[in-house]
């Protein structure tokens, strides 16, 4: 039985990724292809990556990130992060994910910014 | 204090990730570590094993050897595998190095634990193995 690490929802162009508690290696396996099957099936101009319920991250974070945010990039479209804790922020920082997607409080910032 | 040492071997399972970096923490919490230090350690933790499972023995079968000693203030964690060993270790530690095929690996690991550790340390042959030394001081 494998459990579901990540949860997705639409909102309109937006595609919103609920990251799971701990985002490692082991549940960053099936990111890419979920959301490669996402982008396909559906218009995206945006993702927006949701941390409030993670407590834990390593590179494998900053893996999955990055080619998202390429990802994006190469369709014109944007990246966002939102709920991020002090752990996850240092994460970002040694990553340089912090420079390259912006971070905002809330869900509602995160779509609109 | 007296010199304290913890063994733990695990089966080469990306499972097991979460268990070794927990395992650790748990093991350091007798220092009276920081939040922060436990989290740095926990990070620098599962990069070393995650290598292991990943390039070490490459998702076959294998052992993963932990090995984590407290003295005085200083935390050094030991993790080795008996897997493929790296052929040019310089490289292996460059930024954003990996031979990581499906491209979602961020070739970060190494560039990981030296932020997160104050020394670290690695010996690797190939065909032989790979071994990895991480110092922190504890409470400066």
């Amino acid at each position: 039985m494998e459990e579901q690490t990540f949860r997705y929802e639409a909102k309109g162009q937006v595609l919103v990724i609920h990251m799971p508690k701990e985002l490692d290696h082991h549940n960053c396996r099936n990111l890419r292809y979920e959301t490669d099957l996402l982008l396909e099936e559906n218009y995206i101009t945006k993702i927006v990556f949701d941390f409030s319920k993670t407590v834990f991250m390593d590179s494998s974070g900053i893996g999955i990130l990055l080619n998202r945010y390429k990802q994006m990039e190469r369709s014109g479209g944007k990246t966002a992060i939102y709920g991020a804790r002090a752990q996850i922020l240092r994460v970002l920082a040694v990553g340089g994910i912090g420079k390259l997607v912006p971070q905002y409080d809330s869900k509602e910032a995160a779509i609109a910014g | 204090m007296e010199k304290e040492t913890l063994r733990i071997e695990l089966e080469s399972l990306s499972k097991n990730e979460e268990f070794a970096r927990v395992a650790v923490a748990m093991f350091m919490s007798r220092m009276d570590p920081t939040i922060e230090e436990i989290d740095d350690v926990k990070t620098a933790v599962s990069e070393a094993v995650t290598n292991g499972i990943i390039h070490g023995y490459q998702g076959k079968e294998g052992i993963i050897y932990i090995e984590v000693t407290i003295e005085d203030r200083e935390l050094t964690v030991v993790v080795k595998d008996s897997g493929t060993g790296i052929p040019d270790i310089k490289k292996a530690m460059e930024p954003m190095y990996t031979t990581d095929a499906t491209g979602e690996r961020s070739g970060m690991g190494f560039s990981f634990m030296e932020a997160f550790m104050d020394q670290v340390e690695v010996w690797s042959v190939p065909g032989v193995g790979t071994r990895v030394t991480m110092k922190k001081q504890i409470g400066r």
